[in-house]
């Protein structure tokens, strides 16, 4: 297949309809527009489903029906509407029925601004809603790896019967790049067998999230909690940059990552030793991977756009072996190459 | 090597498919190239604009404060990208809209009269191709033709019969570069 | 001398009606409503393709009490959560259960848009004046002056409006096929109901659009009356705000009645 110029939003909805994704239902909210618009064309084309809900709300307890139902589903939206899923997502996550959320972060908090920004973080990857459960997050830093993470959002959602959350923001999502889509899958030819799809031939199929005893209820989370671990033995990815040698070692993801990237090369040619980690899992996020790296390394700098969420994680990894700096901007600033490099010599100083 | 280009004007003058042809026709050449929006308040009227990286490596930050080349379509955009190009860049400049002179000795200036001459050709909106054409001129980042060629193979289906215009746009545009008249008309008097 | 015995069935529980006992209280009509239910479930011949989505309510274990594909949906959502149900498994059955609460006040825009949509789901709304499983508080259908753990005074009509008539609101939207409202207080309302949900499921099955049946139906617990006087009260007291009747039957839902 050969490579096209393409929207991120748009790479995400392709992805995703090659993935065989069946239903798809959504809310517009910039910066994620042009993804309920891909699929709006494209899904009812393919004889599959598309719905405009009335609300985040309608949209994810659609979605929540639908997959238990047995049908690969997926919605999207950026954080004003991803507050509004989280009763959703609380109920999804103990109905262990597999769904696909993307959440293209803008400036915020409130209304905020269309911008890029990566405020949400926490709302992602600390909790599904209300109670004890979370989700995996992937954060793909290009058009590319945003196709690529929605094809495998999809496979560990069925994987492990989890929500799996597509974090990406503005940049990521309005940005065009080429990128290589992978090829048509065809959808399942069968529904689960937990779905409820009409009790034929067998007995009734119930999906719950009420568990009026306590015992039972602590049993539910400790295996929930047991998936998480498992999730977080086999599931943790992350991409390393000129790390071998690196004295200072920044730790960003998504947009950010890439922007460091080219300060980091900017680095490099003044001599400095500077490389960079980068989670494509938010969570499960990788900190044996920055533990490993820390005999060598004498600076940590986290790089994001926010006031310092990701740090919290990345200061629990490092566990005071290593100074940890952080350069965040918030509010839908983006950050350049030069302001970035600027940190890192004033590290280095 | 890298360029980065910035394309800018009012919403409706083309600045984003613009900066789409010169991706297109930047990837189509072998090239590692991205493509950011960055909207105005209003999608019509406000200022638009799009930041264009090529690229022959692996593209870290598509944005970037100081931009190799800007294209101004209107006086906001020469307000606020003039100032910004790096030592040693190019500034092509719609001088039908634009009327500020630049005051930077250190750059290269291409006046063109973009949306006189796109109403000659008759569509104003081509506006956009006949400063892009002036542009892969001035810059050389890429071969006139490649533009061309981006235009032939990526313009919709429902924007085919702006073809032949839009071509024409980009050869004007470019011959006007190529005729170097910014050296006697230097807009910075 | 041989005795001969005939046995003769007059009466059984609905195959679609679970052997167990319910949580509900003595003279609560969830139950009733329940079993109306089933029969039809039974009698259309759909328990295997039926899906049944429950409210948060007091009918949160409707799952537990009809043998069918069950979820439980999110407070309000359960019109939103069917619409996915339906839309991936269009030749399902797929109906909710709602109450007041659920309905009316949290789940208002679900049910509106669901109904707007013309959404091919069927709905139960249980209309009982009152949060049931919350204690008794104040509901939007509450009556003017009706009293309440949180109306302690009575409902104030001046600062909390009049108790909204949800029938009449969906039956004026042009994609609500079949809205009609019922009771269960006596013999002959109950046959009402029954013919009612029966309509509600055809009009489904026939993909003519969105169908509602809500009932008026009692809470002796919440409204501390005895059973009789409940289904008294809904009769002498609700009725009169809440006509029984057709809101909605379109042409084709009229051919299925
Ligand atoms: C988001 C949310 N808010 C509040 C509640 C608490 N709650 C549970 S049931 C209920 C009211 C149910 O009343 P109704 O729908 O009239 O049904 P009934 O119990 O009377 O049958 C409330 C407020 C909840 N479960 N979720």
């Amino acid at each position: 297949m050969a490579k096209e110029l393409l929207v991120g939003n748009v790479a995400i909805a392709e992805a995703a309809i090659r993935a065989g994704v069946e239903a798809f239902f959504g809310y517009p909210i910039t910066p994620q527009t042009e993804l309920l618009e891909h699929m709006a064309g494209r899904m009812p084309e393919l004889g599959r489903v598309f719905l405009q809900a009335e609300s985040e709300v309608a949209a994810i307890n659609m979605v929540y029906g639908a997959a238990c139902a047995g049908a690969r589903v997926m919605t999207s939206s950026s954080g004003p509407g991803i507050s509004l899923m989280q009763e959703g997502l609380s109920y999804i996550a103990i109905s262990e029925v597999p769904v696909v959320v993307v959440d293209v972060m803008r400036g915020g908090p409130g209304l905020g601004n269309i911008q890029p920004a990566q405020g949400d973080y926490n709302q992602v990857t600390k909790t599904a809603g209300h109670g004890d459960s979370r989700s995996i997050v992937l954060a793909p830093s290009s058009v590319q790896e945003a196709a690529d993470l929605t094809g495998l959002a999809f496979d560990l959602a069925e994987k492990y019967r989890t929500i799996v959350i597509v974090a990406g923001d503005g940049m990521i999502g309005q940005m065009m790049e080429p990128a290589e889509l992978p090829p048509m899958k065809s959808l399942p030819a069968t529904r689960p067998d937990w779905a409820v799809t009409g009790a034929k031939g067998r007995l009734k199929n119930v999906i719950t999230s009420v568990f009026l005893d306590a015992e039972v209820m602590e049993a539910i989370n400790w295996r929930l909690k047991a998936k998480l671990d498992r999730i977080q033995a086999e599931e943790v990815r992350c991409e390393l940059t000129l790390v071998d040698d690196a004295e200072i070692l920044i730790v960003a993801f998504g947009s950010a990552a890439r922007i460091t990237k080219t300060a980091i090369r900017e680095a490099r040619e003044q001599g400095i030793r500077a490389g960079m980690l980068r989670p494509i899992t938010l969570l499960p996020f990788p900190s044996t991977a920055i533990e490993e790296l820390l005999d060598r390394v004498q600076t940590v700098l986290v790089v994001e756009m926010n006031t310092g969420q990701m740090v919290d994680d990345v200061r629990l990894a490092v566990q005071g072996r290593a100074p940890v700096h952080l350069y965040g901007r918030p509010g839908g600033s983006v950050p350049v190459p030069d302001e970035i490099l600027d940190v890192i010599m004033s590290l280095r100083a | 090597m890298q360029q980065a280009i910035v394309i800018s004007g009012f919403g409706g003058q083309g600045t984003l498919f613009a900066g789409m042809v010169l991706a297109y026709a930047g990837m189509d050449h072998g090239k590692h190239v991205t493509w950011i929006p960055s909207y105005g308040p209003e999608m019509r009227g406000g200022t638009a604009n799009a930041t264009v990286i090529v690229r022959d490596e692996e593209i870290g930050s598509p944005v970037v404060r100081y931009p190799d080349a800007a294209v101004v379509l209107n006086n906001p955009s020469m307000e606020k990208y003039e100032p910004l190009i790096k030592a040693g860049g190019v500034l092509v400049a719609n001088i039908s809209l634009v009327s500020a002179p630049s005051h930077r000795p250190d750059i290269t200036c291409v006046p063109v009269p973009a949306s006189d001459v796109a109403t000659q050709l008759g569509d104003v909106r081509v506006a956009n191709m006949v400063a892009l054409g002036a542009l892969a001129k001035a810059t050389k980042i890429l071969p006139v033709e490649a533009i061309v060629q981006a235009l032939q193979d990526h313009l919709p289906e429902r924007k085919r019969y702006l073809l032949e215009p839009n071509r024409q746009a980009v050869q004007e545009g470019a011959q006007i570069a190529e005729r170097g008249e910014w050296a006697s008309q230097r807009i910075s008097e | 001398m041989k005795q001969q015995w005939e046995e003769r069935v007059v009466y059984q529980r609905p195959r679609a009606l679970a052997s167990v006992s319910t949580g509900y209280c003595p003279g609560c009509t969830h139950g009733l409503i329940h079993k109306l239910i089933a029969e039809a479930i039974d009698d259309l011949g759909i328990q295997e393709t039926t899906i049944a989505v429950a409210p948060v309510g007091c009918a949160l274990f409707l799952t537990d009490y009809l043998e069918v594909d069950g979820v439980m949906a999110a407070h309000g959502r359960a019109p939103a959560m069917a619409t996915g149900i339906k839309r991936v498994e269009p030749d399902k059955v797929v109906f909710t259960y709602q109450g007041d609460g659920d309905l009316a006040s949290i789940g208002m825009a679900e049910i509106v848009w669901a109904a707007a949509r013309g959404e091919n789901i069927t709905v139960f709304f249980v209309n009982n004046a009152i949060y049931g499983m919350t204690g008794g508080q104040m509901a939007p259908t509450s009556l003017p002056g009706q009293i309440t753990t949180s109306s302690p005074r009575g409902r104030d009509v001046e600062t909390m409006g009049m108790p909204v008539r949800m029938a009449e609101l969906l039956a004026g939207l042009p994609g609500a096929a079949y809205v009609v409202r019922r009771s269960v207080y006596d013999a002959r309302t109950i046959k009402a109901a029954r013919q009612a949900i029966r309509t509600a499921f055809r009009v489904q099955m026939e993909g003519v659009g969105f169908a509602l049946v809500e009932f008026l139906s009692s809470c002796p617990t919440n409204w501390r009356l005895n059973p009789a006087q409940a289904l008294e009260w809904i009769k002498e007291d609700m009725e009169p705000y809440y006509p029984l009747g057709d809101y909605k039957v379109s042409d084709i839902a009229k051919q299925l009645q």
